[in-house]
């Protein structure tokens, strides 16, 4: 069953389209990484998918119910951590983790785990904290009662590595118990590590989606190649991109259903050593982040 | 020791001066036409031959209280007239733009951050404070000499040259002198609510120490810096003194909060933040008992402020009567003699509490907005609490508020006058003249929460409206505004009890259209975008 689904999706603020047509499915027990370019509309999605903004058209539904119109009945289920974190400085955290836990109706039985876990001191007023301290607090009134949905924005962009890695098994854990994960980051890593399937954004329209090894295998293959004749038709060959001398070999870009053709004509200039890789997930992104004639190009 | 404390202080200036491109220019044009226009009307309402009539019944002590001592009341020209009733509110407004101005500058800058990015420029420590402070003093010194040269440009009897320069200089200096305390209260407090409560008690308490000093007793007036500026006479003996005084104090003021400014760190006041609670009381667990619990320390000091202010108008009643009981000469003079001039006097008291008391109402509908522009309203919409379960907690907060503070400023008056009156007032007509206010107050109340609903953005300009109505309800008498004036204001339909009755229908009407509003406000919120 698809826990969060949207169709044509579209949000304008005034004349700005901020989300132009989104598609998105996530199925239950999955993490969905969502990423893509600041200003790109990844927490204004999330915003329409809790109900906070309205869907200027399409459908917009979680656990099949309308984002909008249910709000209240789904909020009951799932779970947020916003990316932008503002507290009501005179409340201690302590307090305000209780009072998100009572209002989402939850038992709130693993609060002591999480603030163990997560080493907060709950007794501070939330003016004092840390950027990363109030992000704990979010996090630990998110993980301490039960949800079928987590919607994450950027979660981690001010924990530790040590606070990290503690985020990082929870999320597998829920994966574990079955439950969903929405996840939006700028994090590479973390989108590699938790990530089941992703979801690229960039102005407002999704431009690429499915696992990670789809979206490699869709854009191409990273080849370095070292031969003892020079190769003068390379660069005009289809399916050739970025082609940049390195230590005297050729490092370029294949699609990957050209690869067999461009194969065929290296094999013809006496190859002294040929390594292929898929690209590395930064030159992935850097190519749909980039976008223009770059974008993708197998698809 | 001040090297480098104000380096890039004129950019920051020229900065300021940007941010307030809007404010300043608005404020500064409203207290302008208000004093224009009230010294054009005085030859119509005013005609000379009624002028002595009106400097007997100003005698009054209930006069006095709220418009200071009327100096020149044996030649009344429209100058003594201008000084005495006009220049009090007047400065008011001075300092209420000057602590709002200081306060958004300082703490509030201080709190959303701004300062820090500001301050990791090569700026020096001293530098936003200084810019602020030049940017107020400048804003006053343009209100002064524009009210001063307008004034006398109007060509009025007894408005001259001398006494319209010192008019304007009363309500720089004034202005100068609460900008230079609300700068030392952003150092003492950690918030910029701290500040403003602060800054609002001090002037709140400034206007009643001079109210019942001018009554009673010259060394209270002369505790006020309102008191100061009024003894500089204005257009009658045109004493300067004052004015130096107030700026001699404000530079005292200010040099303090400057070293305050340079000792203390960043985000820190000198009242610390203690260590809390490590779970939430029971009551948190709702929007509504977050409200109450936001706002617990905005309604007990309102609701304080609320019973000194009823129990300072209080505290005059005796004078009034005995001055009625002497002056034989007032008793022919007003038809309907002394009990009608003496309930006149109460009929304003209630409009001034119900007024006074609209205020914090209108912060506790309008703390919802702030909720939202701090996206904090998110947190509770994204865990199962329906949108007009928020409206509607905030809302009955105002409305509680607002009925609780008017009470409490009744219960001031009425209390007071128990200790001063051989016959004291009972309390059954006190409490059903100023109930008839509030039907009004509700009104407000229900317009700011359309706005809310609608307009979100535009949400404070409630509070302009707020000023119009006080300008109307306040002053419609005295300047005698045409009707049409006064009812664009929920106000301007509220009978003045006790001179005249209250009708149930006005009444009920009036709460019909408020719970309209208030509906409209709920609904329209519960469907729209978050905005920031
Ligand atoms: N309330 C609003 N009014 C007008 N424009 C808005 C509003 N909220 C967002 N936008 C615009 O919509 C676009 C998407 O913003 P959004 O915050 O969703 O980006 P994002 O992908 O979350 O970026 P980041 O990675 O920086 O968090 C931006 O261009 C932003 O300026
Ligand atoms: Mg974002």
């Amino acid at each position: 069953m698809a826990i969060v689904k949207t169709s044509n999706l579209v949000k304008k603020f005034g004349s700005f389209t901020a989300l132009n047509g989104i598609d998105l499915e996530v199925q239950a027990g999955e993490v969905y990484g969502f990423i893509g370019p600041n200003g790109a509309g990844k927490t204004t999605t999330i915003r329409v998918l809790l109900g906070i903004l309205r869907a200027t058209s399409g459908q917009v539904e979680i656990f099949g119910k309308d984002a909008w119109k249910d709000a209240v009945e789904i909020h009951k289920r799932v779970a947020y951590v916003p990316g932008d974190i503002n507290l009501w400085p005179n409340l201690t955290g302590g307090e305000v983790i209780d009072f998100f836990i009572r209002l989402r109706g939850g038992s709130g039985n693993r609060r002591e785990e999480f603030i163990a876990k997560f080493d907060l001191d709950p007794t501070k007023k939330c003016r004092t904290y840390s950027k990363g301290n109030r992000q704990k607090v979010a996090l630990v009134a998110a993980f301490a009662s039960d949800a079928d949905l987590y919607v994450l924005d950027e979660p981690t962009s001010g924990l530790d590595p040590l606070m990290y890695r503690v985020f990082q098994e929870h999320i597998l854990q829920l994966k574990q118990e079955g439950k969903s994960v929405f996840l939006s980051s700028h994090v590479l890593s973390e989108v590699e590590r938790l990530c089941d399937r992703i979801s690229i954004i960039r102005q407002g329209e999704i431009i690429e989606s499915g696992s990670l090894d789809q979206l490699r295998h869709l854009t191409g293959t990273q080849v370095e190649v070292e031969t003892a004749q020079p190769m003068p038709a390379l660069h005009s060959l289809a399916g050739v991109h970025d082609v940049r001398q390195r230590d005297g070999a050729l490092v370029f870009l294949v699609d990957n259903e050209e690869i067999g053709n461009v194969l065929k004509y290296i094999s013809g200039f006496d190859v002294k050593r040929l390594e292929c890789a898929p690209l590395t997930l930064e030159d992935l992104f850097m190519r749909y982040y980039k976008g223009g004639a770059a974008g993708g190009g197998g698809a | 020791m001040l090297k480098g404390m104000f380096t890039g202080i004129s950019k920051i200036n020229a900065f300021t001066w940007r941010r307030e491109r809007i404010n300043v220019p608005v404020w500064i044009l409203s207290l302008l036409s208000l004093t224009f226009f009230v010294a054009l009307t005085f030859p119509h309402i005013y005609p000379a031959e009624q002028r002595q009539v009106l400097a007997e019944t100003m005698k009054n002590p209930a006069i006095t209280a709220m418009f200071g001592i009327g100096y020149g009341l044996d030649n009344y020209h429209y100058g003594a007239i201008m000084g005495h009733q006009m220049s009090l509110f007047t400065a008011l407004g001075a300092a209420i733009m000057s602590i709002l101005l200081v306060n958004r500058h300082t703490r509030g800058d201080e709190e959303e951050g701004r300062t820090e990015v500001v301050g990791s420029c090569p700026v020096g420590r001293l530098s936003g404070l200084g810019a602020t402070l030049a940017v107020a003093c400048a804003a006053n010194i343009l209100l002064a000499l524009a009210t001063g040269i307008g004034l006398y440009a109007l060509g009025l009897e007894g408005i001259d040259l001398p006494g319209s320069l010192l008019y304007g200089a009363l309500i720089g200096v004034t202005g100068i002198f609460f900008a230079a305390s609300t700068a030392l209260f952003a150092q003492i407090t950690a918030t910029p609510r701290g500040t403003l409560s602060f800054s609002f008690a001090y002037l709140g308490i400034s206007y009643l120490l001079r109210a019942i000093g001018d009554v009673s007793s010259e060394t209270l007036s002369m505790l006020s810096p309102l008191g100061w500026v009024l003894r500089s006479q204005v257009y009658v003996n045109n004493y300067w003194w004052p004015i130096f005084l107030t700026l001699g104090a404000a530079i005292l003021v200010g040099a303090l909060a400057f070293y305050l400014n340079s000792m203390r760190d960043m985000g820190a006041g000198f009242i610390h933040a203690r260590r809390g609670r490590t779970h939430a009381p029971a009551s948190l667990r709702s929007p509504l008992g977050l409200g109450l619990r936001l706002q617990r320390g905005v309604f007990i000091a309102w609701a304080i402020g609320m019973y000194v202010l009823g129990a300072s108008y209080g505290s005059v009643l005796g004078d009034i009567d005995a001055f009625f009981t002497d002056n034989e000469m007032m008793l022919k003079m007003i038809p309907g003699g002394p009990a009608a001039l003496s309930e006149q006097y109460i009929a304003m008291i209630m409009a001034a509490l119900a007024l006074m008391s609209t205020i914090p109402a209108l912060f506790m509908i309008l703390k919802i907005r702030d909720e939202e522009k701090k996206n904090r309203a998110e947190h509770l919409l994204v865990r199962a609490v329906p949108r007009p379960a928020i409206m509607l907690s905030f809302l009955g907060i105002s409305v509680v508020t607002g009925f609780a503070v008017l009470m409490l400023g009744a219960t001031g008056l009425w209390s007071a006058g128990l200790a001063v009156l051989d016959e004291p007032l009972a309390f059954g007509p006190i409490f059903s003249a100023v109930l008839a206010y509030y039907p009004a107050i509700l009104g407000l109340i229900g317009l700011a929460a359309v706005l809310v609903g609608v307009a979100p953005k535009a949400a404070s300009l409630i509070w302009y409206y707020l000023g119009y109505t006080f300008i109307t309800a306040y002053f419609g008498n005295l300047l005698q505004l045409p009707e049409w004036m006064r009812k664009l204001t929920p106000f301007g339909f509220v009978p003045q009890v006790p001179v005249e009755s209250m009708g149930p229908v006005a009444a009920t009407g009036l709460t019909a259209v408020a719970l309209g509003l208030m509906a409209i406000g709920v609904i329209e919120y519960s469907k729209r975008d978050m905005v920031n």
